[in-house]
């Protein structure tokens, strides 16, 4: 019963996203607010019909109701609580469903918290919102339903892919769901901008707090992704720059773009046109991403063909949506009226700066991606497209951009003298230079390319405590008065420097990790010591081990410095005997900001065993850098001109108006 | 500044980046794109050494060697022609004889292939897709490779690394 109630709750959606799609539109023709009104509850109701269906799918994973196909084909009943429900969206049919519960998520949050908007934009934008719902509602009950019974219900499932059975599984897809759904909002208020043909300083300001939210999350997920790919993975990589990676920084690059220019339109409202166009390949760049992962296109264009439903489903939706919001945009793109001017040197010309090489940048990604997939549509050859052509690429770009960084929030708006600013940033970019020659004394030698890029870091962190100094007076002026500053800047204004600041430390982190990481990998028998960077790591024995829906051998290390024992260290090999197959549970040691990191390999016929063990020098600034992004994205996001779904009326702007 | 030369500018500046992208992007085609082979498609077509590619087939079934220090050699078979590989530490979890494979690396003088990196990157029914086609194309495999995997997530690469550098460099 509950997978029937399930599917027929998903059926429900799909009726009420169809009224959504459409009444509201009629509503807002014939002027009439009871019709404009239709599209608030059926995003509620939607919200809840959807809810219920994601609810039943749970319930089916954790009851282990082998009958449905899906709880069979991912799910055992030995596995455990949380790996049950995280087996939920472990899986295609299921994956879908959240990233559908998850637009319903958003489109409710705007019909309750979006009370202040003029009625016939609330309109357009839950209409615009119920078209993409009700294209992935029929996308996944044509194609992939999850709640489809099987005649004859095996006793026992085929439990999900060891790899998959982590905490990893439990906030990554969900996290990375909210960001690139999260977009669809900044989609749909483009759309329903174009559509009305108004457009002003007060749409972008609803649009950024949300475009911020689903960045936020698209930072974490995308950060807590490759932490998760680094121990779970076995052999101490953190970014493959893989395809399915790809398509999510995609989205990533172009929703910082959107961040940025949302900015300039709200603050001096220009670059509309290109906010309007930002907002509609973001959301586009996430469908690619969505189309890219589910549709099998990735590996093989061939496998693509050999079960084309799904992924032909998709490329449909892809290409009514991207092309149809394209062709609205070209069409009335002009209609808008577009306003503030600016010099090139000024906070506006940074962003447009910025968002010009975030743009190229990802497009640079979006051709490394595709440009395999059409060659082998074309010319029938295959190839990969690696890290060598990204870090010829994508990091010299990057690396324009980070110089810049510091910059932007410096210049003043219209007019910025770009020498003063270059004199205030001087303490930070002799800081940047200093830590240079430090590094490149310190390594002695080697690529001067790694100390410099250690110094761009600097430089950005610098920049960005350069730019919080002078906005509260610190150094010049009496304490109590910083202190009283401080307390008036802007949230915001703290968010950008935490945000700045974070890309500054993630590059340290990853030049640091990919130069100077030693590795160690031999096989070791009881009571053999490795030496691994000023490290003792000796084998004390092996062991076997019992877990719920696997067997385990565990080695157990014990690290020590300079005679002096630190802990002691237990990697794993976990083979899975429904699937036969077996995961690699790395084991980490953190000290500050390095770790070490032990993984195995096979045993031998001696007894020993094959160890791979790796230091990795400030590897953990890698992910403190976006969480320290994210958190900036959070301290902007309580500001209170940006609170979510309580944007002011442009009256009250003038009371607001951040001191700077 | 007139509105006029405001505008050149900013579109004068677009230019200049797009441009340098291009550059960049052309200069990285040229020397960073590895291409994948088969054992046949080596054979025939006389992959010079030290050229770097994806050498992708099934494990032929016994022919997996341990020797010292982790150093294991091995045969990449398509049905047509074998290749022997030699590799150098910690195979992937998923690494079996007679199921598929996928290592990057270059001839030698010898014409054994030294791989630097092995992957098994594959779903559930232990095939890399790519191995999967090329030997369907060959018609080699008559398995029917539709129903795909699972994992909304990323761990799907399991990848065995003995030179890091050479992937990151």
């Amino acid at each position: 019963m509950i997978a029937e109630s399930g599917h027929y709750a998903l059926v429900l959606a799909l009726g009420l996203a169809l009224i959504q799609s459409i009444v509201p539109l009629i509503g807002a023709r014939l002027r009439d607010a009871a019709l404009m009104n239709v599209a608030r509850s059926t995003a509620l109701a939607q919200l809840l019909f959807v809810g219920a269906s994601f609810t039943a799918l749970v319930m089916l994973h954790v009851n282990s109701d082998f009958s449905v196909a899906n709880v069979y084909e991912n799910s055992h009943s030995m596995k455990p609580l949380l790996y049950k429900i995280t087996g939920v969206w472990g899986n295609h049919e299921g994956s879908m469903l959240l990233w559908v519960s998850i637009l319903a998520l958003f489109g409710g949050l705007v019909a309750s918290f979006g009370n202040n908007l003029p009625l016939s934009l609330r309109a357009h934008v839950l209409a615009v919102q119920a078209w993409i719902a009700s294209a992935f509602y029929l996308f996944i009950l044509a194609t992939s339903n999850p709640f489809l019974r099987i005649v004859n219900p095996p006793i026992e499932g085929r439990d999900l892919n060891p790899v998959l059975q982590d905490i990893g599984l439990a906030v990554h897809p969900p996290m990375l769901y909210l960001g690139y759904v999260g977009f669809s909002i900044s989609f749909s208020f483009a759309i329903a901008a174009l559509m009305e043909g108004r457009i002003d300083a007060a749409w972008a300001r609803w649009v950024r707090p949300w475009t911020l939210v689903a960045w936020i999350f698209l930072t974490l997920g995308i950060a807590m992704g490759s932490y998760w790919a680094y121990y779970e993975l076995g052999w101490g990589g953190w970014w493959f720059w893989d395809p399915v990676e790809n398509a999510s920084l995609m989205p990533w690059l172009g929703g910082t773009a959107l961040l940025h220019s949302a900015l300039v339109m709200e603050k001096r409202n220009a670059l509309k046109v290109w906010t309007i166009l930002l907002s509609i390949l973001t959301f586009s760049l996430s469908l690619l991403g969505t189309f890219l992962v589910r549709s099998g296109v990735i590996t093989s264009v061939h496998a693509f063909a050999t079960d084309p439903t799904r992924g032909v489903f998709i490329l449909l939706i892809l290409c009514l949506f991207i092309g149809g919001s394209l062709s609205l945009f070209a069409g009335r793109a002009t209609a808008l009226k577009q306003g503030g001017l600016f010099a090139p040197i000024s906070r506006e010309g940074a962003l447009v700066l910025n968002n010009l090489l975030l743009t190229v940048a990802c497009a640079v990604v979006l051709f490394g991606t595709l440009y395999p997939l059409a060659m082998e549509m074309l010319a029938d050859f295959k190839m990969s497209v690696g890290a060598p052509f990204y870090n010829l690429t994508f990091a010299p770009l990057f690396a324009l951009l980070l110089l810049a960084v510091p910059f932007g929030p410096m210049l003043a708006w219209k007019r910025g003298d770009l020498l003063g600013v270059t004199q205030r940033l001087l303490a930070a970019g002799v800081a940047g230079l200093v830590v240079v020659a430090i590094t490149w004394s310190w390594v002695r030698g080697g690529s001067a390319l790694a100390p410099l890029a250690i110094g761009l870091g600097v430089f950005v962190i610098a920049g960005a405590v350069t730019d919080l100094v002078e906005r509260t007076g610190l150094v010049r002026l009496p304490f109590a008065t910083v202190l009283h500053r401080s307390r008036g800047l802007p949230r915001s204004a703290w968010g950008t420097a935490f945000a700045h600041a974070g890309l500054g430390v993630a590059l340290i982190g990853i030049v640091c990790e990919t130069t100077w990481n030693s590795e160690y990998i031999a096989t070791m028998k009881p009571n053999d010591v490795a030496h691994v960077a000023s490290y003792d790591v000796k084998l004390d024995g092996l062991f076997q081990r019992q877990g719920p829906n696997y067997r385990e051998m565990i080695a157990e290390f014990n690290v020590s410095r300079d005679g002096e024992a630190i802990r002691v260290m237990t990697p794993s090999k976990r083979s899975f005997t429904t699937r036969g197959s077996s995961t690699t549970e790395a084991a980490l040691l953190t000290r500050g900001a390095s770790q070490l990191y032990i993984s195995l390999g096979d045993v031998t016929a001696e007894g020993a065993i094959a160890v791979r063990i790796y230091h990795k020098p400030l590897v953990l600034l890698i992910w403190w850098g976006p969480v320290l992004m994210a958190f900036g994205g959070v301290l902007s996001l309580s500001d209170r001109r940006l609170r979510v779904g309580a944007p002011k009326p442009a009256r009250t702007k003038q009371r607001l108006q951040p001191a700077e | 500044m007139t509105r006029k030369q405001r505008r050149m500018t900013i579109i004068g500046g677009s230019l200049a980046v797009l441009a340098l992208a291009a550059a960049l992007v052309l200069n990285a085609l040229r020397d960073s794109i590895v291409f994948f082979s088969t054992p046949t498609m080596v054979a025939e077509k006389h992959v010079e050494p030290g050229k770097r590619f994806r050498l992708g087939g099934l494990v032929q079934p016994g022919s997996l060697q341990r020797g010292d220090n982790l150093a294991v050699t091995f045969e990449v078979a398509d049905g047509n022609a074998k290749l022997p590989v030699a590799y150098k530490g910690i195979l992937p979890d998923l690494f079996r004889e007679g199921q598929g494979v996928v290592a990057e690396g270059a001839l030698d003088a010898n014409g054994v292939f030294k791989a630097d990196t092995v992957l098994a990157k594959h779903d559930e029914t232990y095939m890399p897709k790519d191995v999967a086609d090329a030997l369907k194309k060959q018609g080699h495999w008559k398995d029917d490779y539709g129903t795909q995997a699972s994992g909304a997530a990323k761990p799907a690469a399991a990848t065995a690394q003995g030179n890091p550098q050479g992937a990151v460099r």
